[in-house]
C-alpha cells in the first residue's frame, strides 16, 4: 500500500492514515450534529428551550473515549518513530552532512565531497549532522525524516535505508536567515553497483565537474574548494547578485570598497582575494553588507586560494 | 441617574480623560483601540507575505524584507495582539461587571499595566525604524542566529520583556479581583465561565511570563556583554534557549485560547436560551488546560535532538492536554440540544469557532504524535495548525465577543446585514487561506520560506487569493463596527436576553457599574 521510499515511510504513513481517519470522521460527525441542532432547534421550530444542565454519564463517556483514542494515536506515533531513533545498523555507511548558511555539503569516508547526497539503494546510511554556524534542520520529505543540525552538538544523527532509485528533495526546515528558502539540495539514490562505480572513482570528486575538460586541473580543484566550503550559496558564477559579489569577471577589475567607513578604489588581485577570504569585513565591496561572512583562515590554505584564483580566471 | 462611563466627566479633559482614567471600562477600550490598531498592521503584513508567495521567485519584495515582515507579523500578532487580546480588552471591560464589582482590585495598577503595554509596544516597534535594519529572526528569536544577525534585535527583545510586565500585572490584578470582589452570594461555582477562564489564564500569566522575561534578558546579556548562555561559539547551548523560550511560549498559547473559550461559553447559552451544558466540566477543563499546558513545551522541539525518553514523555502529555479541549467541544455542541436558537451574528462566530477550532485541535494531534510530527514539523502544516488555533480560535472568539458585547460597550447596535456578510466573506477567505497550507506541509514545504520550488505553486495561489478575500471580510467587519459605534440604533440593557450580570446594568454601564452591589442567588445561566 505504501511506496516505501525509505524504511520509515510505512510506519510514519500508517500513523498519518490512522490519525487522519479518526480526525476526519470526528470532524465531519461533530459538525453534522452541530448543524443539525442549529437547524432543528432554531427558535422558529423550537420556540421553548428545554432547560438541561448537563449529564455526568455523558461527561464520563466523552472524557474516557477520547482518552482511549488519543492513547492509540500516541502509540501509532511512537511505533512509527521508534526505529528512527534506534541505533543505525553496524554496517551503515557513514557520511557527514554539513549545513551552513546557506547550503548543504556531504563528506564520504573515502574523502569524496559533494553538494548533493549520493547513497546506494537498499543499504543503511548514517549521517552525522553538523552545522558550521546556526541551527539548520535536515529534512527529506520523501523519507519522512527530519533532524536539526545544532552547532556545537556532535549528537545529531540520522539513518535510513533508501529503497527506490531516484532523486529526492532535501530542505533546510529551520529558519536560518536571508537565503533560508534557497538552502536545499537533493538525495540521489543509485542502484548498488552504479553507486560503487561512482564511489570508487575518487578522481572525479564532484559528479558535476566529472566531465569538465575545458578547465585546468587547478581550476577544477579551485571550483571544488568553493563548493566544499559552500561559497556558492552567496556568490554566483554568472554575475547574478546574491549576498556577496559574483565571481564573474572578478580578477583584475577595479572595485570601490569600504574600509573603516571610507570609500577606496582597489584592484582585485591575489592579495585582495586572500584578504577577502581571511578577513572578509576589512574591505567590503560598496553596496554589500558587512558581517555576513565568516573568516576562512585555517580552513582554506593559501595554496588552495591559488587554485580558486585559477578558477576565477576562467570566469571572464 | 449617574452618567454612563463614556460621558462621565472627571478631573481630566479630552484624551487625558481616557489615558489617565482608572475606570476598568475605559482601560478596556484603550486596550481595544491599541490592540485593534496593531491587529490591522499585523494583518496587512500577513497579506504582504501572502502576496509575495503567490508565485515562486521574487514577487513584490526582497528576501531580507520578507524575513523582516514575517518577524514583525509574528511579534505584533503574538505579543501585541493575541496575548493581551481577550483578557486585557474584554477581561478589563467585563470581569468586574460579570462578578458584580465596581472595578478591579487595583485600578491604578490596571492603568499602569496599559501604560507599560504601550511603552513595550513602542519599544518593540522602534526596532523597525532605528539601528541596523528591522529584526529578521522570526518571533522565536532562536539562538544562535539571533546573536549573529546584524539586524536590530535588541529593541524587539526588550519590548517583549517590558510587555511581559503588563501581562503579569494584569494577571495579578484579575486573580485578586476574583478572590476578593465577587458579589455577595456568588460562590466560585456561580461565577460565569468567561471570568473562570480569565482566572486560569491569569495564573499562567503570573507564573509563566517571568521565565520568558529572564530568557529575553539572557539574550540581551549575551548580545551586549558576550556572556555565552546560548551561543555554542561562546560555550553556550542553543537547545537551552529553545527550552526556556517554549516553557513560556507554549503556556502562552493557552493565555490566548482560554479566554476565547470563555467567550464562546458565554455566547452559546445566551442565544440558545438554556444553561451551558456541563458547567463544572467546563470549569475544570479550563483549570486542567492551564495545569497540563505547562508540561508540554517539549513538543516544539521533537527534532531538536532531545533524548528519546523526553520525546515520548512530551508526546504523551501533549495528547493528554487534548482531552480537556475535547470536553469543551462536546459540551458546547450539547448546549445546542433542545435549545431555542436565535441566529445572531455572535452565534455565527461562536459556531464557526467550534468548527475551525476542531480543525486546529485535530491537526494538533497529528503534530503531537512523534512519527507524524517529525515529517510535518517546521513545515507549512504547523503554520496552518497554529493559525487555526490562534487566529481561528482567538480571532473568531474575539469577533464573536465584540459583536456580542457591542451593545453593552457602546450602547448601540451594529448593522446586522453587514456584520453577517462580513462574517461569511471572512470565513470563506479564511478557509481558502489556511486550508491549502495543511496540504503544502504534508508534501514537504518548510515554513518561513521566501521562495519555493515550482511543485508547491498551485496551493500557494489558492492560499494567497484566500488572504485577499479574508482581508476584504475584515475590512467589512471593522468598518461596520466603527460606523455602528457612532450611528447604530440605541441598544437596550439586555438586547439578547442574556442571564449574566452585565446584562442587568444599563448599556453603556454607569461609571461604577452598579448603583447597588447585586446579591447573587442563582447560577449564571438560568432561563425561564
Amino acid at each position: 500500500m505504501f511506496l516505501n521510499v525509505s524504511n520509515f515511510v510505512e510506519g510514519v504513513d500508517k500513523a498519518f492514515v490512522f490519525i487522519f481517519a479518526i480526525c476526519v470522521f470526528l470532524l465531519v460527525g461533530i459538525t453534522a450534529v452541530m448543524l443539525y441542532f442549529i437547524y432543528r432547534y432554531n427558535k422558529k421550530r423550537n420556540p421553548k428551550a428545554t432547560q438541561i444542565h448537563g449529564s455526568t454519564s455523558l461527561e464520563l463517556i466523552w472524557t474516557i473515549v477520547p482518552l482511549i483514542i488519543v492513547l492509540v494515536m500516541f502509540a501509532y506515533g511512537w511505533t512509527g518513530w521508534k526505529p528512527m531513533k534506534e541505533k543505525a545498523p553496524d554496517d551503515a555507511m557513514q557520511i557527514t552532512a554539513i549545513g551552513r548558511m546557506w547550503s548543504f555539503g556531504f563528506e564520504y569516508p573515502n574523502g569524496k565531497y559533494t553538494d548533493s547526497l549520493y547513497v546506494p539503494q537498499g543499504k543503511p546510511v548514517e549521517l552525522d549532522l553538523v552545522s558550521e554556524d546556526v541551527v539548520h534542520s535536515f529534512y527529506i520529505p520523501a523519507f519522512r525524516l527530519k533532524q536539526d543540525m545544532v552547532p556545537g552538538s556532535d549528537k545529531d544523527r540520522m539513518w535510513f535505508i533508501a529503497n527506490s532509485p531516484g532523486s529526492y528533495d532535501i530542505f533546510c526546515a529551520e529558519y536560518c536567515g536571508l537565503r533560508h528558502s534557497y538552502m536545499y539540495s537533493s538525495v540521489v539514490v543509485m542502484p548498488p553497483d552504479e553507486f560503487e562505480q561512482w564511489y570508487a572513482d575518487t578522481a572525479a570528486v564532484q559528479p558535476e565537474t566529472a566531465g569538465e575538460t575545458e578547465m585546468s586541473a587547478d581550476a577544477v580543484a579551485g571550483l571544488n574548494i568553493l563548493k566544499k566550503n559552500g561559497c556558492n550559496a552567496c556568490h554566483s558564477m554568472d554575475g547574478t547578485r546574491l549576498v556577496g559579489p559574483s565571481y564573474k569577471g572578478l580578477m583584475g577589475k577595479t572595485e570601490t570598497v569600504m574600509e573603516n567607513g571610507e570609500e577606496k578604489q582597489v584592484e582585485i588581485d591575489r592579495d585582495y582575494i586572500v584578504r577577502a577570504i581571511y578577513h572578509p569585513d576589512e574591505q567590503i565591496v560598496k553596496g554589500y553588507q558587512a558581517g555576513q561572512m565568516q573568516s576562512y583562515e585555517g580552513k582554506i590554505s593559501e595554496k588552495e586560494i591559488d587554485q580558486i584564483i585559477e578558477y576565477f580566471k576562467t570566469l571572464q | 441617574m449617574e452618567p454612563n462611563y463614556l460621558e462621565y466627566k472627571g478631573k481630566y479633559k479630552g484624551i487625558f480623560a481616557w489615558i489617565f482614567s482608572t475606570d476598568h471600562k475605559r482601560i478596556g477600550l484603550l486596550y481595544l483601540y491599541a490592540v485593534g490598531a496593531f491587529f490591522c498592521v499585523g494583518a496587512l503584513l500577513g497579506l504582504l507575505m501572502k502576496l509575495e508567495l503567490i508565485a515562486p521567485d521574487k514577487t513584490i519584495m526582497e528576501a531580507q524584507v520578507y524575513n523582516s515582515v514575517f518577524t514583525l507579523h509574528g511579534i505584533t500578532m503574538i505579543f501585541l495582539v493575541v496575548i493581551p487580546g481577550l483578557p486585557a480588552v474584554f477581561g478589563n471591560f467585563l470581569l468586574p461587571i460579570m462578578i458584580g464589582a465596581k472595578d478591579v482590585a487595583f485600578p491604578k495598577l490596571n492603568l499602569l499595566s496599559w501604560w507599560v503595554y504601550v511603552f513595550g509596544a513602542l519599544l518593540a516597534l522602534s526596532s523597525q525604524f532605528m539601528g541596523s535594519g528591522p529584526p529578521d529572526t522570526g518571533w522565536t528569536f532562536y539562538a544562535p542566529y539571533s546573536f549573529q544577525t546584524q539586524s536590530n534585535v535588541l529593541p524587539a527583545v526588550m519590548g517583549a520583556f517590558v510587555l511581559g510586565f503588563s501581562s503579569i500585572l494584569t494577571g495579578l490584578n484579575f486573580i485578586v479581583t476574583m478572590h476578593r470582589m465577587r458579589a455577595p452570594g456568588m460562590g466560585w461555582f456561580r461565577m460565569p465561565l468567561f471570568p473562570w477562564t480569565l482566572y486560569a489564564t491569569a495564573w499562567i500569566q503570573l507564573l509563566a511570563t517571568p521565565i520568558v522575561g529572564i530568557t529575553l534578558l539572557m539574550i540581551v546579556a549575551e548580545r551586549t556583554l558576550g556572556i555565552g548562555f546560548f551561543d555554542p561559539a561562546k560555550g553556550g547551548d542553543p537547545i537551552l534557549y529553545q527550552h526556556l523560550f517554549w516553557i513560556y511560549s507554549h503556556p502562552a498559547v493557552y493565555i490566548m485560547i482560554l479566554p476565547a473559550m470563555g467567550a464562546i461559553s458565554e455566547i452559546l447559552p445566551t442565544f440558545s436560551k438554556k444553561p451551558i451544558f456541563g458547567y463544572k466540566a467546563l470549569v475544570f477543563s479550563s483549570l486542567a488546560i492551564a495545569l497540563v499546558g505547562y508540561f508540554v513545551w517539549g513538543h516544539h522541539m521533537f527534532t531538536a535532538g532531545m533524548s528519546g525518553t523526553a520525546l515520548y514523555a512530551f508526546s504523551f502529555l501533549t495528547f493528554l492536554v487534548a482531552i480537556p479541549s475535547a470536553i469543551k467541544v462536546f459540551n458546547w455542541v450539547s448546549t445546542l440540544y433542545k435549545a431555542s436558537i436565535d441566529m445572531q451574528t455572535p452565534f455565527y462566530w461562536a459556531t464557526s469557532f467550534i468548527f475551525v477550532f476542531m480543525i486546529g485541535g485535530f491537526s494538533g494531534l497529528v503534530l503531537g504524535a512523534l512519527a507524524t510530527n517529525v515529517h510535518v514539523h517546521d513545515t507549512a502544516f504547523v503554520v496552518a495548525h497554529f493559525h487555526f488555533i490562534v487566529f481561528g480560535g482567538v480571532g473568531y472568539a474575539f469577533f464573536g465577543a465584540i459583536h456580542y458585547w457591542f451593545p453593552k460597550i457602546w450602547g448601540r447596535m451594529y448593522d446586522v446585514k453587514w456584520a453577517n456578510f462580513g462574517w461569511l466573506t471572512f470565513f470563506i477567505g479564511y478557509l481558502a487561506l489556511y486550508g491549502p497550507m495543511f496540504y503544502l506541509g504534508l508534501v514537504g514545504m518548510p515554513r518561513r520560506y521566501f521562495d519555493y520550488l515550482p511543485e508547491y505553486h498551485g496551493p500557494n495561489i489558492l492560499s494567497s487569493l484566500g488572504a485577499i478575500v479574508m482581508i476584504g471580510g475584515l475590512a467589512i467587519i471593522i468598518t461596520n463596527l466603527i460606523i455602528s459605534s457612532r450611528r447604530g440604533e440605541t441598544a437596550k440593557a439586555n438586547p439578547w436576553g442574556g442571564s449574566t450580570l452585565e446584562w442587568t446594568v444599563p448599556s453603556p454601564p454607569p461609571l461604577e457599574n452598579f448603583e447597588e452591589i447585586p446579591v447573587v442567588d442563582k447560577n449564571p445561566y438560568e432561563y425561564k
